[in-house]
């Protein structure tokens, strides 16, 4: 009987461990490849878009990640009011680029403009 | 009003978060929601009304499952454009008036743009006109298609008259 339970136990922790891995490995693979966007993209508009876009879903995996780790308690709670602020915060602040430049009147990059 | 409810919501919230109840976590605690109250309490509550507010976070929490779908097609065609050898991108601006007359239905809208596949929102005003930078040209189109701009105007609702 404890048998069969300590082995349901450790069943469970291994399926929490490997989701969690999962999530870890997909968060990670958007932020390496926002950072290679950002840097082949030709000009400061275009690179704003894996910027802006890829971290979020990627920091967001991540921290769904380390929830699923953590299982349910205060610190996933804090861990989902963290997502939600990144879902929030980060495209505001994307906008907020794109808008100085603009307002600073850089001209985006055109197809079969020469590369900067 | 607003000053003593953002007061007592702020500091529930650090209570929340903190979950300490030393006598020096909770004088800090007093502190630092009273100053954050008198930065901020007529951002948090406003003059908007309570009840119409509540009926649309309602809304609001329909509308993000989908945002969420979109968000995770967006950065799979971003991952393709950005791995992709021959980097097919083609960006332009595109200008649109998205007939949305709140604050709130405005913002949303905005970070929706940016969230989704292709498109970042570089201007956003008052009066619900929008300018938007596309990675290329099929994004541009799926936006100015109007499916997103009809969902953000249902979340809008009843809420006629524009907030300033």
């Amino acid at each position: 009987m404890v048998d069969t339970a300590l082995a349901a136990d450790i069943g469970w922790m291994d399926v929490k461990t490997v989701i969690t891995g999962i999530c870890l490995v997909i968060g990670c693979f958007f932020i390496i490849v926002a950072s290679i966007g950002i840097i082949r993209f030709p000009d400061f508009y275009s690179r704003i878009h894996p910027a802006g876009k890829t971290d979020t879903l990627g920091q967001s995996m991540v921290l769904i990640g380390l929830m699923v780790y953590e299982g349910f308690s205060l610190v996933s709670v804090k861990l989902l009011i963290i997502i939600i602020f990144i879902f929030i915060a980060n495209p505001t602040a994307t906008h907020a680029l794109a808008n100085a430049a603009y307002v600073a009147g850089l001209k985006p990059w055109q197809k079969g403009d020469r590369r900067k | 009003m607003s000053f003593i409810l953002t007061a007592i919501i702020m500091f529930g919230f650090w209570m929340f978060l903190s979950g300490e109840l030393g006598i020096i976590f909770i004088i800090s605690a007093v502190v630092s929601s009273l100053i954050v109250a008198y930065i901020s309490h007529d951002l948090l509550i406003g003059k908007t009304d309570i009840r119409s507010g509540f009926s649309n976070l309602l809304r609001l929490i329909r509308y993000v499952p989908w945002l969420i779908w979109q968000v995770i097609l967006a950065n799979l065609d971003l991952v393709y454009r950005t791995l992709h050898p021959s980097m097919p991108i083609e960006p332009l601006m595109i200008k649109f008036d998205s007939k949305l007359k709140t604050d709130t239905g405005i913002t949303i809208l905005a970070n929706s743009i940016t969230l989704t596949p292709g498109t970042v929102t570089v201007k956003a005003d008052r009066n619900g006109e929008f300018m938007v930078h596309a990675l290329a040209r099929g994004p541009a189109e799926s936006l100015l298609e109007g499916t997103m701009q009809a969902k953000v105007r249902k979340i809008e609702g009843s809420e006629e008259k524009r907030n300033v």
